[in-house]
Formats: C-alpha cells, sequence, structure tokens
C-alpha cells in the first residue's frame, strides 16, 4: 500500500495543520535564538563593539586583552565568615591566580593610552572556585550593559557629536569623565586599588543576606606620575616593572575589603558608588608572589568570569555580571578556536 | 526480551513525554541564552547544565527499559524505505541524547570552567584544557544542537502523520491517552 494510501480532503486538511505545527516550532526556534530580532544585544554585538576597527587581534581576549599572569595565595584572616559561608573566607590559606591588565582591546597597546587598569583573580578554596575581574576607578562608567554597548560605539565614531549624545542620554559618565580626567597616574600594576564595582549577594552561615561590593586595596603607596613621563617609560613598561618589583622586593599585597550595603542602597547600578560611610570588613590578603608568563603561563586558559562563584556568593540585581558572563564566554570561545594566531610556544619567562 | 506489544509500556511512555517536553525546552534554552546578555542569561545556563546531565541520565534508563521491554512492530504496510527511515531517525535521536550532553560536559572541562549544577553539585572534570578540543566540542554541541532541533521537528511530524493521515496505531503506541483509529475502530 502506499505511503498516504487514498488521501482524504480530511487528510489534506491535517498535512497542512502537520506543516504549521512545523513550521511555528522552527519560527519559535529562529526567535528564541535571536535570529529574527537584529536589536537585541547579544555577546557577538558587544564584541563587534569593542573591536571595531576590523583589526581583530586573533587568539586574544576581546577586552583587557594586555596583561601579566601572575600566582600567589590569598590568605583570609577568617572575618568574611560573619558575611558569607564560602570557604574562601575561613580563615587560611588559598591558592590563587591572577592577571593585571589594561581596559583595551589591543593586545599591543601603549601602557600610558590606557587609563583603565584592572586586576583578573581566581582563588580557589576547598573544591569552590571564585573567579572575579575588577577594574581601578572606583565605580563603573555606565548603568547598564546597553548603555555600556552604546559607549563602546559612541566613542568609535569620528563624529564629535555622537559622544555628545552619549553623555546626554547617560548623564552617569561625567563622573567617570571627571575621575579619568582628575585621578593620577601610577608607574606600577602595584600601586593601584581594584575595585569589582558589582553587588553580589552573600549568604551567611544562618541564611541571612547581605549586599556586597569588594576592592583589593594596595600595600604599595601610589606615586603619581605624569601620562606623558608614563609614556617616556616605554610601551610595555607596567609588565615589565611588576616583574622587576617582585624579584627584587619579594611578594606585593593588597588587603581585601568587603563594603555591605545599607538598605536601600543601589545594588543594580554599578556606576554609582555607595557612601564611604558604609560598614567595611576586611576579609584577607591578596599576596602576589611570582610572575608568570602571558602568552604560555597559567592565565591563558582562564576566563575571569565574575559569574564563577563559590556557595555562598551570587549575584544580586545588578545586571552586568551576566552581561559580562555571556561576553567574555563568546571572548573565549573566539580566542581558543583562534589558539593557532597567537600561539603559546616562543615566549621567554619575563 | 518480553515479547513486543502493542504499545510501550506506561513508564516508557511516561518518560517519552517527559523527555521530548525536556528536549525541547534544552534546545530552546540552549539557542536562547548564547544570544542575549540579559540576566537571563544565567539561570538559563544553570538549567541548561542541570537538564542536560539530567536528560544523560534518562536517556540511559530509558535504553535499558527499551532492550528489556521491546518496542511494538511498525505496521506491515508500512513501505520498506519509510520504516527504513524510522529506525535510522530514532537510532539518531538517540544518538544525539546521548552526545549532546557529553559535548555540553566536554566544552566546559577543556575551556576549565567548574561545571556547578542546580544545588551546587559539581560534577569533577574529565577532561583537561584544550583549545582545540574545546573549539571542536564547542562547534559540534552548537551545529548537532540545530541538527537535533530539526530531527525533533522531523519526529514530530511522521509522529503526527501516523496519528492524523494514517491513523495507523503507530502514534498510539507512545500517546499517554487512548487513540481512536482505524486500528482500534473496530475494537
Amino acid at each position: 500500500m502506499h505511503l498516504l494510501g487514498k488521501l482524504p480532503w480530511s487528510s489534506l486538511g491535517s498535512l497542512v495543520l502537520i506543516a504549521a505545527v512545523v513550521g511555528g516550532g522552527a519560527a519559535a526556534f529562529a526567535y528564541t535564538a535571536g535570529w529574527l530580532s537584529p536589536g537585541r544585544l547579544t555577546p557577538e554585538r558587544m564584541i563587534e563593539a569593542l573591536t571595531p576597527s576590523g583589526v581583530t587581534p586573533l587568539g586574544h581576549r576581546r577586552n583587557h586583552a594586555k596583561g601579566i599572569c601572575f600566582t600567589g595565595t590569598f590568605e583570609a584572616n577568617g572575618n568574611g565568615v560573619e558575611l558569607s559561608r564560602a570557604k574562601v573566607f575561613l580563615q587560611g590559606r588559598y591558592p590563587a591566580l591572577g592577571r593585571f591588565n589594561l581596559g583595551t582591546p589591543n593586545p599591543n597597546a601603549v601602557d600610558a593610552t590606557v587609563r583603565v587598569r584592572g586586576l583578573g583573580l581566581q582563588i580557589a578554596a576547598d573544591g569552590e572556585v571564585w573567579r572575579m575581574a575588577m577594574i581601578n576607578p572606583p565605580f563603573f562608567a555606565v548603568s547598564t550593559p546597553q548603555a555600556f554597548h552604546d559607549l563602546l560605539i559612541a566613542s568609535g565614531k569620528k563624529d564629535p557629536d555622537a559622544m555628545k549624545a552619549f553623555i546626554q542620554a547617560n548623564p552617569e559618565f561625567g563622573r567617570f569623565s571627571a575621575w579619568a580626567k582628575a585621578a593620577p597616574w601610577t608607574a606600577s600594576y602595584a600601586e593601584e586599588s581594584y575595585h569589582g564595582l558589582n553587588s553580589f549577594i552573600f549568604t551567611d552561615a544562618n541564611g541571612g543576606n547581605h549586599a556586597v561590593r569588594w576592592s583589593l586595596l594596595p600595600a604599595a603607596q601610589p606615586v603619581p606620575i605624569s601620562q606623558v613621563d608614563l609614556e617616556k617609560r616605554g610601551p610595555d613598561y607596567l609588565e615589565q616593572e611588576i616583574a622587576e618589583r617582585v624579584r627584587t622586593t619579594g611578594p606585593l599585597r593588597w588587603t581585601m575589603v568587603t563594603t555591605v550595603a545599607d538598605p536601600g542602597d543601589p545594588t543594580a547600578d554599578p556606576s554609582k558608588a555607595w557612601p564611604e560611610t558604609r560598614r567595611k570588613i576586611e576579609v584577607g590578603t591578596l599576596i602576589v608572589q611570582r610572575i608568570e608568563p602571558e602568552r604560555d603561563g597559567p592565565c591563558r586558559d582562564i576566563n575571569f568570569d565574575p559569574t564563577v562563584l563559590p556557595e555562598g556568593i551570587r549575584v544580586s540585581d545588578d545586571p552586568f555580571p551576566a552581561a559580562r558572563s555571556s561576553v567574555y564566554r563568546r571572548s573565549y570561545d573566539l580566542r581558543a578556536a583562534e589558539a593557532k594566531d597567537y600561539p603559546r610556544t616562543g615566549a621567554a619567562k619575563p | 526480551m518480553i515479547k513486543a506489544s502493542h504499545r510501550f509500556t506506561l513508564v516508557q511512555r511516561l518518560l517519552h513525554w517527559l523527555m521530548a517536553a525536556c528536549i525541547f525546552a534544552m534546545l530552546f534554552i540552549g539557542a536562547g541564552m548564547v544570544s542575549t546578555v540579559a540576566p537571563e542569561y544565567l539561570p538559563l545556563i544553570l538549567i541548561h547544565k542541570t537538564l542536560g546531565v539530567t536528560l544523560l541520565g534518562l536517556v540511559l534508563i530509558r535504553l535499558a527499559l527499551r532492550l528489556y521491554y521491546g518496542v511494538p512492530s511498525l505496521p506491515d504496510d508500512l513501505p520498506r524505505a519509510v520504516k527504513l527511515g524510522a529506525r535510522s531517525s530514532h537510532l539518531l535521536l538517540y544518538g544525539f541524547m546521548i552526545v549532546m550532553p557529553l559535548l555540553g560536559l566536554g566544552m566546559l572541562w577543556t575551556a576549565s570552567y567548574p561545571v556547578v549544577l542546580y544545588g551546587g553539585i559539581e560534577i569533577p572534570a574529565l577532561l583537561p584544557q584544550s583549545d582545540d578540543a574545546h573549539t571542536l566540542f564547542w562547534n559540534a554541541h552548537v551545529y548537532l544542537g540545530f541538527a537535533f532541533f530539526a530531527l525533533v521537528l522531523l519526529h514530530l511530524a511522521a509522529g503526527l502523520f501516523h496519528a492524523w493521515v494514517r491513523r495507523d496505531g503507530v502514534f498510539g503506541t507512545m500517546s499517554l491517552a487512548r487513540v481512536r483509529d482505524r486500528t482500534t475502530d473496530g475494537e
């Protein structure tokens, strides 16, 4: 017998219905995947905005592309237990891996041309991994991931009105501009404070929740330097300096300070700093013991995704960690696929 | 093996429809989560990982049940080519159900991500970081995901064709409710 047999009219209706079910399923899938929504802010669009000029640095991180890796220890003093049951806050020493970096998509940028410096960090405590990525401004440039995308687009345009229009639409950027103009430069990664900026929820052993931001404050005294003088020291001065500093003066230290929000403090907007009077708890010390090679060192395999969190820390209503996670993941996938364009071998140990 | 009956057992049918709903959800969540930077990204990826590992467990149970209880035979009047298509598409469906979660785990392991599921359950890494393996697994997971979805739609269309057009009892072997068709009309 033929597959369809003798096809009555009612079966024709059924065939149409089946086609509609399949077509509807495919259309719903296409919508979900964003194929019907060119306006959706996808990780691809964010990365495109980061590297607009067509000179994509293959094999490198799509932002904070220039950096230098280190290994060391996080020494928890036990005070953090009050805020979070994460094992990393139990008094003890835990292995740390991190990366000093510059906020630029260009791995060959001249150090003195990059205003924002960062620190990616991973602390492993008894099977729990905590990753974070901090920067030196005390608040973020904009309030939302969409605004960050718009900032990248506007600042990449030659038209001066583009930035004017952007600032009009995102007035919080004014605070960041003022910081960028006024804050002193330093000639060392060791003299910078690194701020987490995003709010996270810490959960203590009794189930109590606390909205928290954290910073790493350097033991080294910051010595201001003009941008011009920094430029004279060479394009890669910062990574040379930090390697030299660790070699000659030994391990470098930062105190990790957590700041606890009062009820009503803005947790969803990292461009709004909390008042200075908020309760601060020192939870431990980051000790940088060894500078590692960047090209084939242990940082290369790590995506410093700020949503890789231990039990006892979770994201808040701050939209940035999710956005960063999504974009960093895409960046990692891209650079892993391009590894041959940035070979691991051939790099001398600093 | 028990003699093949004219219907799948209740536990097989329940498992089929439970997994069907979950796989459908997985495919949509997967396509949606990688195309957004919105806060939903994080819960979606957590569900995707947790459900993926759960489905890997379920498909193994399902295969064991299939081996034990057997499969109702297809109607005799179904053309040979269609029977072959049915058999190979089921083989492919099972292949996807096993391979997709393994690729998902593999691509996370080879990118040095800790695999933490809902409830803080951690899956230990069985593979070291590798750019090449990560790229291979990631591409395979994505493109096989699209192929899986296409095959699921084909499977759905075939099931509905049996139910609404041929009315030959094939859909009834897997349906939860009794279906009236030309094989049951005379009962």
